[in-house]
């Protein structure tokens, strides 16, 4: 902790620089309030999150069934492509085709489509918020040692995240997806090996900018090892841009992942949005028509992707004031 | 063009060509590497030891793994890509010299409009910055970029194809239309095509003109704070004169290079939207192939498709350092 006063100290010349500058950790802190103060937007797809995280934790009470499960009525025959009663005419008596039990109504082998969405959280936001913390902490890593080090390390960090731009991206998952055991952890481990690319780069750039400056010195002159400088001076500044990076991620992870599941390539016993509108699209839910069963998973994805792009938005204003007036 | 610029372009063409190597060399380790049999396909329970031994010595799979690569290398110099498990007889050069044009017709049509809508968008949004309709434009844009491609693809299916049964549902032409085209040309000609390209590019449309709009809306607001903007004005040029030839065109500069990194990067990521119109493109030829297991013919996509975003990645490095010429200086200064 003295080394850390004496530093600030010489960098700014003022011994009470290290009340003013605060603690790394509380500007990172006040960075993040501000996003969430400052824009409504970013604040909506907070909420977002934490309303579809609520419902992910709670899935198995939520549901009303088993999402797996084909459902037999009274008389034990498969509740087949029941369509909800809010769509029948006005007036008509639950009719012939329609269901009242299920408020979306049934797939064609008679599961409940309400309770594969509600389940299809727990997927979403897994996949989302693994993926996101993989590619921050690899990026900012990489960035870090990249920009401070420099030369060789560099060099070696750089042509890495060339080759990693090089690679198709959606065609990778599929390959990787195929190789292994079907699982959602594959969209996750190939956006780690992939994705980090975007963040390091930007973060390597920045951390060139800082490291010249005066207090990055200081810290060097008074003994710091490398390690600390990279982590204890220069990270806490880098941060809130990988927040900014690790917000997109969560975004391109839940549309990856639902990619990935249309296809074919998830778990089978895993019900995500994107493997629920692979089944519809196999069994010509588009032929008939049932919207009841196509537009809700698409909705839900929209919706956590768009909360990703908000929060992204929201610490790129305040990260990058130029960009607010615009 | 100075000596500085061309030794920029060779180093960078070298380093693409390591890049690409080192890219080549990982997919040699992953398809070899992976935990089931690239044969366990193509081998007939029935057959006897010898005819496996026999089998596995014809694709080579008998050597040891350094002289598989080198061989594997050779090969892909040579553009040889060997053959494919699932297509009786067919090399996987005839299947992909099948697929490729169709995924250059689609992924180049879709990004021409995306990019063109995308421009005119973020001029206007620009020109009425502050406005109701700036803000929700700008809302509508994020929330088209928000849409899983497949599932926009999806609703205008239901619509369009089964719902008002105006459009094609899937491929590129009835078969008894496509007997009839022998070469690429037949097939750019001819209307049946066109009328089934409408909706893979209008739905991938809908997904692309999103980056070019946002980027040009905030190139745009930068360049109209400039002083020889402020300058044109106060020359008394009308408004629009000052937007389109004065401000959009130095605002272009970014987009252009957006585009051809796009290019690359939409025919790698074409792959679900043609397996939702069943479009014969390398996109879906790779998944059958991978559901397949026709390692060969998976490899193959996956290396074209590698090697088209490597190119265009060259191309935009090298576009942007000549259309900036601070880029350019300042490579000019590493390289020289």
């Amino acid at each position: 902790m003295q080394q850390e006063a004496m530093v600030r100290e010489a960098a700014t010349g003022n011994p009470e620089a290290r009340f003013r500058q605060g603690s790394a950790l509380r500007q990172l802190w006040e960075t993040n309030l501000e996003v969430f103060q400052r824009d409504r937007m970013a604040l909506f797809g907070l909420i977002v999150f934490a309303a579809f995280a609520i419902i992910a934790v709670f899935a198995p009470i939520l549901a009303p069934n088993d999402p797996l499960t084909p459902l037999k009525n009274n008389e034990g025959d498969w509740i087949k492509d029941a369509m909800p009663y809010w769509l029948a005419e006005p007036g008509e008596d639950v009719a012939e085709g329609y269901t009242n039990d299920f408020v979306l109504g049934t797939t064609n082998i008679g599961r409940d489509i309400f309770s594969q969405l509600i389940h299809g959280s727990r997927a979403a936001l897994l996949v989302g918020f693994s993926a996101a913390a993989a590619v921050a902490v690899i990026g900012t890593v990489i960035g870090l040692l990249a920009g401070y080090y420099g030369g060789w390390i560099d060099t070696v960090l750089m042509r890495a995240a060339d080759v990693a731009f090089g690679i198709p991206f959606i065609p990778f998952i599929i390959v990787i997806a195929a190789f292994f055991d079907p699982s959602i952890w594959n969209v996750v481990i190939a956006m780690a090996i992939l994705l980090w690319r975007d963040t390091g780069r930007v973060i390597r750039s920045q951390v060139l900018v800082i490291k010249e400056q005066a207090f990055v010195s200081a810290a060097r002159v008074s003994g710091a090892s490398d390690l600390r400088i990279i982590f204890v001076y220069i990270a806490p500044s880098i941060l809130p841009l990988s927040f900014l990076y690790g917000s997109f991620a969560i975004a391109w992870a839940i549309l990856t992942e639902a990619s990935v599941s249309f296809l074919g390539f998830s778990d089978p016993e895993t019900i995500s949005w994107g493997f629920m509108l692979q089944d519809a699209f196999l069994s010509l839910a588009l032929t008939r028509g049932a919207f009841y069963w196509i537009i809700p998973p698409g909705l839900c994805i929209m919706l956590t992707v768009m909360a990703g792009f908000f929060i992204g938005r929201g610490y790129e204003e305040v990260l990058f004031p130029r960009l607010r007036r615009m | 063009m100075s000596r500085g610029v061309v030794y920029y372009i060779a180093g960078r063409f070298l380093q693409s060509v390591m890049v690409l190597w080192i890219i080549v060399t990982l997919l040699f380790l992953l398809f070899r590497l992976a935990p089931s049999n690239p044969l366990a396909s193509y081998i007939d329970t029935t057959f006897t030891k010898q005819q496996e031994a026999a089998l596995l010595a014809r694709f080579g799979l008998d050597k040891p793994l350094h002289e598989q690569y080198i061989i594997y290398l050779v090969n892909l110099a040579r553009f040889d890509l060997g053959d494919t498990f699932s297509y009786a007889g067919k090399s996987v050069l005839d299947i992909l010299r099948a697929d490729l044009p169709n995924t250059i017709y689609l992924t180049l049509s879709s990004l021409l409009v995306a990019y063109g809508v995308g421009v005119l968008g973020g001029i206007l949004m620009a020109a009425l910055r502050g406005s109701l309709f700036e803000r929700v434009g700008t809302t509508f844009t994020l929330m088209t970029r928000a849409a899983p491609t497949f599932w926009v693809g999806m609703l205008l299916l239901t619509f369009f194809a089964f719902q008002w049964k105006l459009l094609p549902s899937s491929g590129i032409a009835p078969a008894m239309v496509r007997y009839r085209w022998e070469t690429e040309w037949d097939k750019l000609m001819s209307p049946v095509f066109w009328r089934h390209m409408i909706l893979p590019t209008f739905t991938l449309v809908v997904y692309l003109h999103g980056l070019p709009l946002l980027l040009m809306r905030s190139n745009m607001l930068e360049v109209l704070d400039q002083d020889y903007v402020t300058m044109s004005r106060l020359a008394g040029y009308r408004e629009w004169r000052v937007m389109i030839q004065t401000a959009a065109r130095n605002a272009m500069l970014p987009v252009l290079t957006a585009l051809t990194l796009g290019i690359g990067y939409s025919i790698g990521g074409n792959v679900v939207i043609e397996n939702v119109f069943s479009w014969p493109g390398l996109g879906r030829t790779l998944v059958r192939a991978v559901q397949q297991a026709d390692y060969p013919l998976a490899q193959g996509a996956f290396f074209l498709i590698a090697l088209i975003i490597v190119f265009m990645n060259f191309i935009a490095d090298i576009l942007y350092s000549l259309l900036d010429p601070r880029v350019g200086a300042s490579a000019q200064a590493q390289v020289s």
